[in-house]
C-alpha cells in the first residue's frame, strides 16, 4: 500500500530547502515510510534536530518538532523522552552536528540507553556551511578546509555507537532506500537507544570537489562502496577493502531502558497533581 | 505554628523550586552548587518529577530548556564556569521564549578561579553572557529566606513572561545554615504558564493578543495535543524561521519589551534606613549583609547612612538609582568583584552624585569594617 506522505508533512513549507538531488529527502522519505508502517499517531511523535542541512528536516514534518542548537538535539530529545515517556522521540541531524560538536551527547545517549532513535544523516561533509570536512569525511577526499585531501581519520558510526553501548545499531544508505526504511522501522520499534547511520549524498559540497558532482553518479558511488552484511561474508578481505557494510549490526534486548529505569525508582510518596 | 527549618541556601532553593512546581532538573556537578542536584536526586522521585545528571553543562541547559518546551517547569543550576558553558543554551531559551530557572551559585573567576569561595563576579555574565540582543531577568537573594521566596518568584516570572530567569546566589548563601521561618505555602502565589484557548490546529506558539505580549505555551498536560515547531532561528508567530526584516525587528523588540514594560511587577528592592540618610550604600546579595552591619555601626557613631539593595538585579533598577542620584551627594557601591554593577549605577546617576566603591575579588567576603571605613571617609 502506498504511503500518504502529505499526511505527515507540513505541506505549506514545501518545496524542501535542500538542493535538488540531495540525499536528505530520501532519508526523510524512508523515515516517514517507516513511521507509516508503524501506524503511529502524529501527536505521539517528537522530532528533534540540531543545526545543518539535515537538521532542517524537523521543519517539514507534522509532528512535535524542536530545532535546537548546533550539536544539541540529543540532550533535548533525552529530556523530552523523560518528560513524556510514552511518546516516540526521534533525532534527525547530520554527521557534523551529531558526531563533532554533538559527539559527547551522542556517545552518552548510547551509554544511557534511553529510548530515542538517532538518525545520523551522514553525507561526510558540512553542507550548509560550505563543504568543510566532518568527522566522517573519508581520508583523502577533498573538503573546503582540506583542499589537499583529508588527512584526518574518520569515525565509523556503527563501531562508535556499538562501542559506546548502543542497543540497536544499523547502517543503510540512500542507494537502497527500502532497506534503509526497514532499518529505520526496526530502530524506531526498538525499546532503547537506536542509531541508524544513514549514508546520504551531498553532490553540492562533497561530490563536486571529489569528481562526483552529479547526484545520480554520487548515489551510484554509494551503491558501489556499500555491501550488505548478508553478502559481505562471501567477499575476500581484498574485495571488502574500502567498502562500507550496511545492515543491522547489533540489537540488545536485555539492557534496561533508561526512562523505564528512572520511573521504576521514582515512587512518588503521594501522586502529585499535574502542574 | 511557624514552620522553622534549619537549612542552607542551596536547600532552600531546592524546596522552593519544588513548591513552585518544578518537576524537571538537569545538571552537572560543580562547586558550590552541588547540594542542589544531590538534594533533587532524592526529592524529585518523591514528587513524581525528573532528575537527571547529564554528561556536561551544555547538555543540562539544553535538557532543561527542552523539558520546558515539553510543558514542564524546569531548572538547572551551576556556577561561573558552568554558566559560561550554558550561555548559548540560555540564548536559545530566550529566543524560543521558554520559561526556565537557572541557578548560578557564584564563585570567583575567570576560569577555574576560586571554586569554593564566594564572589559576585557573574553579575555581568548573567546579563550579557549569551550573544545577541536579548533581555534577561536575574534576582539576587540577600538572605536565606530570600533564597526561598526569590526562587518561587523566579519560577513565577519565568512562567508569566516565558523567559529564562537567573538566580544569582553565591557560595556564602549556599553554605550558610540557619533557622528560617518559611512562609505558609498557601500564602505564596504560584504562577503557571498561560494555556492556549484555541484548538490545537490553530495554535501558533508566538501569536500574541492585543493585551498581552507573552504568548500562551502548552503545559505538561496539554503538550501532547499541541503540535508546533520551535527553532533558535529568528521566527515569526508560527514558530518557523523568517528573515523578513520587519518581522524580525518586531519580534526582537517584543521579546525585550515584554520584560521592560513589566518592571513594575519584575522590579524588587529594599530601602534600608534611607529616609534620613545623607550617604547611600548600594549593595546586593550576601554582600548586602556586610553593608547592613556597617550601616548599623555607622549609625551608632552618628553617621546617617542607608542602603538601596536591588533584589531583582536585571533589568537594572535604573529609575530607582537615578532618583538616588537626585537625593544623595555621595553613593557607595559595594560588590564582591572588581566593578560590575557600578557601571550601571554610574550610568543611572548621570554624574549627579559622587560615586565611591568598596570592591573586592579575593575569594573572601567584604568585611563590614571595609564598608564602614568608606562610609566614614565619605561622611568626613
Amino acid at each position: 500500500m502506498s504511503v500518504d506522505y502529505p499526511r505527515y508533512l507540513r505541506n505549506d513549507k514545501l518545496p524542501l530547502y535542500w538542493c535538488p538531488g540531495c540525499g536528505n529527502g530520501i532519508v526523510l522519505k524512508a523515515l516517514i515510510g517507516a513511521i507509516d508502517e508503524l501506524h503511529w499517531e502524529k501527536n505521539d511523535i517528537v522530532m528533534v534536530s540540531g543545526i545543518g542541512c539535515a537538521a532542517r528536516g524537523s521543519g517539514y514534518v507534522d509532528f512535535h518538532t524542536l530545532h535546537t542548537l548546533h550539536g544539541r538535539a540529543v540532550p533535548a530529545a533525552t529530556a523530552i523522552k523523560m518528560c513524556h515517556p510514552s511518546m516516540h522521540v526521534i533525532v534527525f541531524s547530520g554527521d557534523g552536528d551529531m558526531l563533532a560538536i554533538g559527539g559527547n551527547h551522542f556517545i552518552h545517549a548510547c551509554r544511557r540507553n534511553i529510548d530515542i532513535t538517532m538518525v545520523v544523516v551522514n553525507n561526510w561533509i558540512y553542507g550548509m556551511t560550505g563543504g568543510q570536512y566532518s568527522p566522517t569525511t573519508p581520508p583523502g577526499s577533498k573538503a573546503s578546509t582540506m583542499p589537499q585531501g583529508n588527512i584526518d581519520s574518520n569515525f565509523d558510526v556503527v563501531e562508535l555507537a556499538r562501542g559506546a553501548g548502543a542497543t540497536f545499531v544499523a547502517r543503510g544508505s540512500v542507494a537502497d532506500p527500502i532497506s534503509l526504511k526497514n532499518y529505520l522501522r526496526k530502530g524506531l520499534e526498538h525499546k532503547g537507544i537506536s542509531v541508524i547511520d544513514a549514508l546520504s549524498t551531498c553532490h553540492t559540497q562533497w561530490g563536486g570537489r571529489n569528481q562526483l558532482g552529479d547526484p545520480v553518479q554520487l548515489v551510484e558511488h554509494i551503491r558501489n562502496i556499500t555491501v550488505n552484511r548478508s553478502n559481505a561474508g562471501a567477499l575476500s578481505p581484498e574485495e571488502l577493502q574500502g567498502k562500507m557494510i550496511t545492515g543491522i549490526f547489533h540489537q540488545d534486548l536485555e539492557k534496561k531502558e533508561y526512562a523505564q529505569a528512572y520511573y521504576e525508582l521514582s515512587r512518588p510518596v503521594e501522586q502529585t497533581a499535574v502542574v | 505554628m511557624a514552620d522553622v527549618q534549619i537549612m542552607n541556601g542551596n536547600q532552600l532553593i531546592v524546596e522552593a523550586a519544588l513548591l513552585a512546581g518544578c518537576r524537571f532538573y538537569a545538571g552537572y556537578p560543580i562547586t558550590p552548587s552541588s547540594e542542589i542536584p544531590e538534594l533533587l536526586a532524592r526529592r524529585m522521585p518523591e514528587v513524581g518529577g525528573i532528575f537527571m545528571q547529564l554528561e556536561d553543562e551544555i547538555a543540562s541547559i539544553i535538557a532543561a530548556a527542552a523539558a520546558s518546551y515539553a510543558g514542564y517547569k524546569s531548572m538547572t543550576a551551576s556556577s561561573g564556569p558552568g554558566i559560561s558553558l550554558k550561555q548559548e543554551g540560555i540564548g536559545m531559551a530566550c529566543m524560543m521564549e521558554l520559561p526556565l530557572v537557572i541557578v548560578d551559585v557564584m564563585r570567583g573567576g575567570p576560569s577555574t578561579g576560586l571554586p569554593t569561595r564566594a564572589s559576585q563576579s557573574d553579575y555581568m555574565q548573567a546579563r550579557w553572557g549569551t550573544h545577541g540582543d536579548h533581555m534577561i531577568i536575574a534576582v539576587a537573594p540577600g538572605t536565606l529566606l530570600e533564597c526561598y521566596t526569590q526562587t518561587i518568584r523566579a519560577f513565577n516570572m519565568a512562567e508569566r513572561y516565558r523567559t529564562p530567569v537567573i538566580i544569582l546566589s553565591d557560595a556564602t548563601l549556599a553554605h550558610l545554615s540557619s533557622g528560617v521561618t518559611l512562609p505558609p505555602p498557601d500564602t505564596l502565589e504560584i504562577v503557571d504558564r498561560r494555556q492556549p484557548t484555541v484548538e490545537p490546529e490553530n495554535y501558533r506558539p508566538y501569536e500574541i493578543s492585543a493585551t498581552n505580549p507573552v504568548p500562551p505555551l502548552p503545559n505538561r498536560e496539554n503538550f501532547p495535543r499541541y503540535r508546533f515547531h520551535m527553532t533558535g532561528l529568528n521566527k515569526d508567530a508560527t514558530g518557523f524561521p523568517t528573515e523578513n526584516a520587519t518581522t524580525v525587528l518586531a519580534d526582537e523588540n517584543r521579546m525585550i519589551n515584554k520584560i521592560m514594560d513589566a518592571t513594575a511587577d519584575i522590579e524588587s528592592f529594599e530601602h534600608y534606613q534611607l529616609e534620613d540618610a545623607q550617604v547611600a550604600v548600594i549593595a546586593y546579595g550576601s554582600n548586602a549583609n556586610a553593608a547592613r552591619v556597617a550601616i548599623k555601626e555607622a549609625r551608632a557613631q552618628g553617621l546617617k547612612v542607608g542602603m538601596f539593595r536591588p533584589i531583582t538585579v536585571w533589568p537594572f533598577p535604573f529609575q530607582q538609582v537615578m532618583e538616588l542620584g537626585r537625593k544623595f551627594k555621595h553613593i557607595i557601591v559595594s560588590e564582591m568583584n572588581l566593578g560590575q554593577m557600578i557601571h550601571e549605577v554610574q550610568r543611572a546617576l548621570q554624574g549627579r552624585s559622587e560615586l565611591h566603591c568598596v570592591l573586592q575579588a579575593a575569594g573572601t567576603p567584604i568585611r563590614p569594617q571595609q564598608i564602614l571605613q568608606k562610609i566614614r571617609e565619605v561622611s568626613a
